[in-house]
Parts: structure tokens; sequence; C-alpha cells
């Protein structure tokens, strides 16, 4: 026997269950399929032309100011990894409230979803960005007070250009009554803003954003990864303080599995073009934040982000994860409901035996706010410490000094996109700036 | 992504203070496009004498117009050169002169000025206030997927006395491309805009009007746009048929005008007693001298 | 009652709106709108303001408690997102007017143009013309009057709100349906006709709302998403 390489076993499922239902798969949790990530590319630590700082004993710092463009009140972090916004409706009210706790905890920032800002969130987040939605569900001018900053949502990278889809086994009354909808229903949201089209009239609602609160709070623009320098620059040009880009490994609460896997470009591939975008208008680093997001799991990956221009990153998926999703201790209901741990996306159907992305009342309960902070936390304070090891390996003494010149790729592919050396080598495929140019892997001068 | 404005003068009266009506409506929509500016004007006998057939080339800086036995006048980016003789002929002659011109408007009316900066200062640059005559049109640029050089400003001018302007994109405009250059068209830019420009060109060569050429433009492009098109003795107006991006229009037995919002138009004489309106989606409202 | 003047041919959007937010007056008079943007955006107490002249986009904007006159037209998403509290327009409103206002009463006097009410979540919305093609789109609560026409694709794909019509429709977007006017139904547009000013007879209107046969995602329905 041989199977096919075309037709595996599970596209033949999935004709299978499209014929059988006339329904394509919706599910969570991002891409599935291999892209080149972060995982292809390696640091250069310091040895003889550089010189290490001592791990734990020599300072690295890892603070960042968001929005210190236009905004009376730019956001300070205490650590560069932000918790990316996921919405009450998607998530249980606990989940929310746990997010808060640990962000908070290591003075970080959450950010609200679609369907508006919950009390527990905004009552437990020392930093709340507000996402203005395509949708405006449960969107109001007092909440939008409240926040500390806005988030101009455009697309994820879970399904740029796409809108949402909230099956009604989620829509309880609490959700449809923040969302004006009737309970039950599955609920769309749109994929474009009701009152405005394209940057010159964004630039327009982001004045009124800021007449509205102001001239209080940082503005972000978030895009999902396609376009993404010709998106920056865009989004700059429309009045951004900081641009939020996530790539296609971006998770997602629900949306079609084809959108998921086939829509948008890895985070990898992204950031360089963000990067340079912001360089090309002289705001990088001065003035205009990145936010990058999709697939961020580790320090080295937040460090590598940041390597490559990132500013700060968003976690989404990763922050469920350490609250307890797909957690081993449910592998029994896991398997009743046709998936196992460490395998679960449906989190569109509302049975999450986590009770994370659920609004099942009895699930929900399953979390224990305080001790999934406490555990969100942790795993912030881990990913900052890692990145911190790898900067310090670098000669860093603060985060945002990393660049791209402290990487290598392992693979061409990442060497082409990451737009760094493959290992060993001075060659960037396609690059004609660097290429056989000088020892980019080596210091210049004394 | 940008700004729009145009004015067709019904009211001779009125031509002296074309450029200074076209500026103040310039100005109300800098901030939609800031990167770069464009307007053409139609019967500046200042630059285009009677008789004469007129030019507007992007010239490399040092290049010595004395050579094209011509009235030149400079401004910015643009030259704009005129001759009595025909177009077509002058064309010859400028690209004969000079091989990497890039000619961004010809005609026996039309002066177009292109160019990147600030809006504003560009319409100092271009003299726009010292300009007269009977229609004009300007854009502002925010570029959206092509670069910010002077060649990717708008208007796009592409056939005699022709031009277009667009605000929204385009998104099946790279078929429409390859399909025109199969036909021989030629392309100045990477703009998805001048696919229009181009586009509509070729359907005026072939006897259309400019209503049925924008109507064949709707079937064809697809995206999100507002046009504005003008001609030898047209002015007309066209959005996609979801028509995101603004329009407004506004009309007096003095004038008829049309800007991407209503602060362009609110600078224009007796504005208070004009007929404003927004063009319904998928229509073609068009004017003749 | 003492009216404060601002003049915005000498006095910025900034300086007004920041006025307005912390009001040192009840009642308010703008001169000189010229089309500017994000006049009186923001007014969150009870305080009235009228504008003399036409406004650009998000004029009075996300509107909470405050009663907000146009005296001319008004430019892309007129009380957007507005809470509570009256917003009237006494010549034509551009497009997205009303877009996603969750309460409170939103007057125009002329006509509205393209998607009037969009994803409207509960405001009340009264043209006293005609509204534009794709008007109450997603519409999902609250009620819209129209005394003129509609354009094409009224209601399309409207949840629960409540549209009235006198003139004629352009056509029906997917999911919206007449429904039948019932006693319920003319007391209510009267009582919102009363509100905005205007005098039609109830009887002129006709009903329309959500079918509710999209409210559940069915591939057979794909042609209608």
């Amino acid at each position: 026997m041989r199977e096919s390489a075309t037709f595996d076993r599970s596209v033949i499922a999935d004709i299978q269950q499209a014929a059988r239902t006339g329904v394509y798969d919706i599910r969570g949790w991002g891409a599935k399929r291999a892209v080149p990530h972060f995982d292809d590319l390696l640091f250069l630590g310091a040895s003889m032309s550089r010189y290490p700082l001592e791990g734990y004993r020599e300072r690295c710092d890892t603070d960042v100011v968001l929005g210190d463009r236009h905004a009376r009140y730019p956001l300070h972090l205490e650590t560069p990894v932000t918790i990316a916004g996921m919405s009450f409706g998607a998530l249980s009210g606990q989940a929310k409230e746990a997010l808060g706790r640990g962000a908070s905890e290591v003075g970080t920032s959450t950010t609200t979803g679609d369907g508006g800002m919950t009390p527990e969130e905004r009552g437990q987040s020392k930093h709340l960005v507000y996402q203005y939605l395509p949708s405006r569900y449960g969107m109001n001018p007092t909440d939008l007070r409240k926040a500390d900053a806005i988030e101009v949502v455009l697309g994820q990278g879970a399904k740029p250009g796409g809108g949402g889809m909230l099956l009604g086994q989620k829509i309880s009354d609490r959700v449809a009554g923040m969302r004006t909808l009737p309970a039950g229903i599955d609920q769309r949201s749109a994929c474009r803003h009701p009152d405005w089209t394209g940057p010159d009239d964004l630039a327009i609602k982001i004045l009124e954003l800021r007449e509205v609160t102001d001239w209080e709070k940082p503005v972000y623009v978030k895009v999902g990864a396609t376009r993404t320098y010709y998106d920056v620059k865009l989004a700059v040009a429309a009045g951004a303080d900081v641009v939020v880009v996530d790539g296609m490994q971006g998770g997602t609460a629900a949306t079609q599995e084809v959108f998921i896997e086939h829509v948008g470009i890895p985070t990898l591939a992204a950031i360089p073009q963000a990067t340079r975008a912001l360089q090309e208008l002289g705001l990088h680093r001065h003035g205009v934040q990145l936010i990058v997001s999709g697939g961020i799991r580790t320090g080295a990956d937040v460090a590598k982000a940041m390597a490559l221009g990132a500013d700060a990153v968003a976690i989404g998926t990763a922050a469920l994860i350490a609250l307890g999703d797909n957690a081993p201790e449910h592998a029994a209901e896991y398997e009743a409901l046709g998936s196992a741990a460490g395998f679960y996306d449906d989190f569109q159907d509302g049975r999450d035996p986590a009770g994370i992305t659920t609004q099942d009342p009895e699930l929900a309960a399953r979390l224990d706010p305080v001790l999934g902070g406490r555990r969100l936390a942790n795993y912030l304070r881990v990913l900052t410490m890692e990145a911190q090891t790898i900067a310090r390996a670098c000669g860093k003494s603060h985060l945002r000094h990393l660049e791209p010149e402290d990487l290598v790729a392992l693979t061409v592919e990442a060497a082409a996109m990451a737009r760094v050396p493959l290992a060993g080598t001075e060659w960037i495929p396609g690059d004609t700036e660097r290429s056989g140019a000088g020892p980019w892997t080596g210091v210049h001068g004394a | 992504m940008c700004g729009i404005v145009g004015l067709h003068l019904r009211d001779p009266e009125l031509y002296p203070r074309l450029g200074t009506l076209l500026e103040s409506m310039l100005c109300g929509v800098v901030e939609r496009g800031p990167d770069s500016a464009g307007v053409a004007v139609y019967g500046d006998t200042r630059r285009v004498p009677a008789g004469h057939a007129a030019v507007s080339v992007l010239l490399p800086p040092d290049a010595d117009t004395s050579v094209l036995d011509a009235l030149v006048t400079r401004a910015g980016d643009t030259t704009v050169v005129a001759a009595p003789v025909a177009p077509e002929d002058l064309v010859a002659r400028v690209t004969a002169a000079f091989p990497s011109a890039v000619v961004v408007g010809a005609g026996r009316e039309l002066t177009v000025y292109k160019g990147t900066g600030h809006p504003r200062d560009l319409a100092a640059t271009y003299d726009l206030a010292g300009a007269s005559g009977w229609q004009g049109l300007a854009h502002t640029r925010m570029a959206t997927e092509s670069a910010v050089v002077p060649e990717g400003c708008h208007p796009f001018s592409v056939g005699p006395d022709q031009c277009l302007v667009h605000n929204g994109s385009f998104s099946n405009h790279a078929s429409i491309r390859r399909d025109l250059a199969r036909e021989g068209v030629r392309f100045d830019s990477d703009n998805d805009s001048e696919v229009g420009a181009r586009y509509v060109a070729s359907r005026l060569a072939q006897g259309e009007d400019l209503e049925k050429a924008l109507l064949g433009l709707r079937e064809t492009f697809d995206g999100f746009y507002t046009l504005l098109v003008t001609s030898a003795d047209g002015f007309a107006v066209v959005r996609d048929p979801i028509a995101c991006k603004p329009a407004v229009i506004a009309e007096t037995e003095a004038w008829v005008a049309m800007a991407s919002e209503f602060r362009a138009l609110a600078p224009l004489p007796s504005i208070d007693s004009a007929r404003l309106y927004e063009p319904e989606p998928g229509r073609v409202y068009a004017w003749r001298r | 009652m003492e009216t404060m003047t601002v003049d915005l041919a000498t006095s910025t959007v900034r300086e007004l709106n920041a006025e307005l937010h912390d009001p040192s007056a009840k009642v308010y008079e703008v001169l000189e709108p010229g089309g500017a943007h994000a006049v009186a955006a923001g007014v969150d107490t009870g305080i009235t303001v009228d504008v003399r002249g036409h406004v650009g986009y998000y004029a009075a904007g996300m509107n909470d408690g405050g009663v907000v006159t146009i005296h001319g037209n008004a430019g892309t998403g007129v009380a957007e997102n507005m809470m509570s509290g009256t917003v009237r327009v006494t010549g034509d409103a551009s497009q997205s007017a009303g877009a996603t206002a969750h309460g409170g009463l939103l007057v125009i006097g002329g006509s509205a143009s393209m998607r009037c009410g969009i994803s409207m979540k509960g405001v009340d919305i009264v043209v006293g013309g005609s509204v534009g093609p794709m008007s109450a789109f997603m519409a999902q609560a609250g009620r819209m009057v129209v005394c003129g026409d509609a354009g094409d694709g009224l209601g399309d794909s409207i949840y629960e709100a409540r549209l009235y019509v006198r003139g004629t429709v352009a056509g029906l977007g997917a999911d919206c349906v007449e429904k039948e006017m019932r006693e319920e139904h003319r007391a209510e547009l009267a009582e919102l006709l009363a509100a905005a000013g205007l005098e039609h007879d109830v009887a002129e209107f006709r009903r329309y709302g959500s079918a509710r046969l999209l409210y559940h995602f069915h591939s057979e329905h794909a042609g209608s998403y």
C-alpha cells in the first residue's frame, strides 16, 4: 500500500466531510501547515569579536514605550510580550479575567476583541488595549475612554480580508446582549469597517478617535500579514502610532480552514517588510512601534522577532495554552469530543473542556482566573527571561538592541524571507544590497 | 488612495478664475493625499496660445529645451511645450529630442503638471493660481502599491486632451494590463490607475464616447474606485458598484464640480445655492461642454 | 440660557471638541464649519450644539446625550455609533449615516446616501427624504423610517431592526422581507415621525424586517451570503 501525497488521508477525510455535510471546516488554533518560521533562524552569540553580558548580573532591560508619537499617555510596558486581542464570546469571562491578571502581574498589556470590553477584563488589566473592529459589537465611547490604547483592526493573520463567524453555540444571552443580537444565532462579523474604507478615510477615522478621546490614547492599526510593506506605510500615513502585524500562523477563535491555511504570509516573512517600511519613513525605533504576532511561543521567538525589527510581540494561542488549554488532565474529555489533548481546535463550538473557549457556565467555571493568571504570569516571565538570555549572549543591554545582523538562517527559504544570511555564509537570497557586500556576521572597526 | 477635485465651468466669466478656484479646492483634499499632487488645466492660453498644441512632459533635469523651437514653461518636475503644430507632431518632436522623456499629457488645450511633494507647495510651483481655462482637475495622492515618483502621480493623461484621476484601488488591473499590453498598449508606470486611463483611451480611440467607455470600464475593472475623467469636451464621474470611496458633486448654472469631500467644494462661488449630491454606485455621470 | 459661540474660521476643531467634552456652557453655536471633520464628536453630556453650515466626516460621532443640529449637509458617518441624545441634519447626509449607533435619535431632513444605518444597534433613524443603496445593511436593532424612497439592497442581512419606508424600494437585500403593519407598528411609526417633527400619514408606509432565514449558516444559502 502506498498513500498518495496528493490525496492523503486528511484530504480524503475533508472531501468526505464536505460531501456529507455541505459545510467547510471551521476551526480555531491558527495555521497547522509547516511554514518557514523562527525555528529556522539562529542567533550568533558573542565569543571573541563581541562580548557577552553576564547572565543574571548585568542588566538587560526589557521595557518598551508604545504610542509616544501623538498620544498624551503612551503605554509603558515592563516586558515587550503583550496579549493579543481575543474576544469575550470566543473566550469566557474567566479566561479574559485570567489574561488580565497574568498580564498585569508582569506589567504588560492585554487586548479586548470583537464584542466589547468586559468589567472583568478592565478591572484586572493594568494596561488594556481596546479593539475597534468592523462589527463594532459592544463598541461604546465610555469604554473607549476607559481604555489605555485603541487598536483599529483591519484584519488578522489567520484571515486577512475576512470577517468573523461566531457560531450559535457560543452566543449566550450575555454575549448576545453585548453584541445586540438574538441569542443562539450564527453571528457574522464584517470584514470592512462600516464607515470608512481605505487609508485616506482611515486617517479621518483616526482623527475622530483622537478627538473623542482628547488625544490621550495611542492608536494602533492591526493588519493581517499580506502586502505588509505597503500596508505598514499606509497605516502610518493614516496616522497610526503603533502598527500591529499578525502573521498567518496567528490563531483565531473560528474561521474557515481554507482561510487559515491559504491566505496570508508567514510572520517571519512579514517582519522584514514591516521594518523596511518603517525604516524608509524614518520611524523605525523612533516614532512608530511595530508589534508582531502569529506563532510566538518561546523567548527565542520573542528575541528573533525583535531582532528582525519588532518593538514588541503579542501572543494569543500560547497564552491560552498557558491558561490550561489542551492540558493533558482533560485527555478523556478531548477524546470524547473526537479530539485529543494537544489537538483540540474546535474553539468555535463552545465545548472546550478546559473552560477557556466557551460560554457554557459549567465549563467556564473550571478555569480559576487567579490560578490561570498566575500560570500566564509565569509563562510571560519565562518568555522574557529567555529573550534576555539570548540578548545578553549577543552583548545587548536592552532587548531592542537586537538586530538582524545577530541572526543567521538554517534554510534558504528562511534566509530569503527574513533577509538574513544562510548560516556560515554571507548569502541572502535575492538581496542585492547585502549579499556579498561585506562581512555582515562580524564587527566593523574597533 | 487619494483626494480628487474637478471643476467644469459653464460660465465664461469664471474662466480667468479657474486656477484660483482649483487651488482652493485642492487645498481641501491635501490630507487625503500628502505624497504628491497633479493638476490638469484645459484652455490656459497663457501657456498654450490659441492654435498651439501642448505637450506636458517629464524631462531629465539637465535637458536643453532650446532645441525644441517651441514655447517652453517649466514647473517643478513637469515641462510644458507648446507650438503651433498638430499635437502628435509635437509629441514626436519632444520624444525625438529627449528619448527618455515621459509624456504626461498632450493635446490642443490640455496642460498637465505632476510631481512629488506637498500638494500646497506643488500648487505654488505650478502657479496654479495663475491659470485660466474652462475645465480642470487635481489629485492628491496617498500611494498604495506603487512608487511615489512623478510617473506614478495622477492625473493620467494617455490620449489626446484626456485625463483620468482615481481614488481607490483596482483589484484585477494586472490582468487588464497584460491584455492591453498584448494589444500593443505601452505603460509609463506600475500604477493601477494608469491601466484605467489606458483602457479608457483605447475605447475612446475606437470611437466610443466618454460615457460608453466608462460603462465598459465598469464591466471590466474590479475593485473600488471613484473616477473623474475629462476629455476635450467632457467631464465624467463614475464609482464602482459598491461605492466605498467618497464623491460629492455640486452643480450650479455657472459650473459643475466634483470632489472627494465637501470641504473641497466649500470655497466655490454660490456653493450655498448649488445642487449637491453623491453619485450613485455604478452610474456614469457625464457633462459636455 | 447663555450660548457660547465657536467660530471654526478662527478656532480649531480640537479647541471646539475640548470645550464640548468639558462644557462651561449648556448651549453652543458653531460657525463656519466648512466641511471640517469630527465636529462635535464625542459629546457626552446633555448640551445643545447648533452647527451652522456643512460638516465633513463623523459629525457628532459617538454622541452620548447631546442634542446636536447640523444646519446644512453632513459628510460620511454622521452620528456614527451614537449612544443616546439627538442628532439632526437639516440637509442631506452622506454615506453610513448613523452607522453602528446604539441609541438616540438621528433625524435627516433631506436624503441620506448609501449604507444609511449600516449595522445599526438600537438607534432610531428618521429620514425626511430618501436613502441610498445598501441602507440598513446588517441592521441589528432599532428603527429606521424613510419618508422617501429606498435604494437597492435595503436591509441586506438584517437582524432585528424594523424598517418603515413610505416610497418605493428599489430592491430588498438578502433575508429582508415586507412584513405586516400591525397596530403597534403604526403607533411606533407615528411616535418616530412626531419625534422627528415630520407629518406623514402612517398608512402610507410599509414595514420591512428580517425573514430570519440566514440566522443559521447553511451552504444551501451560499448564494445569499
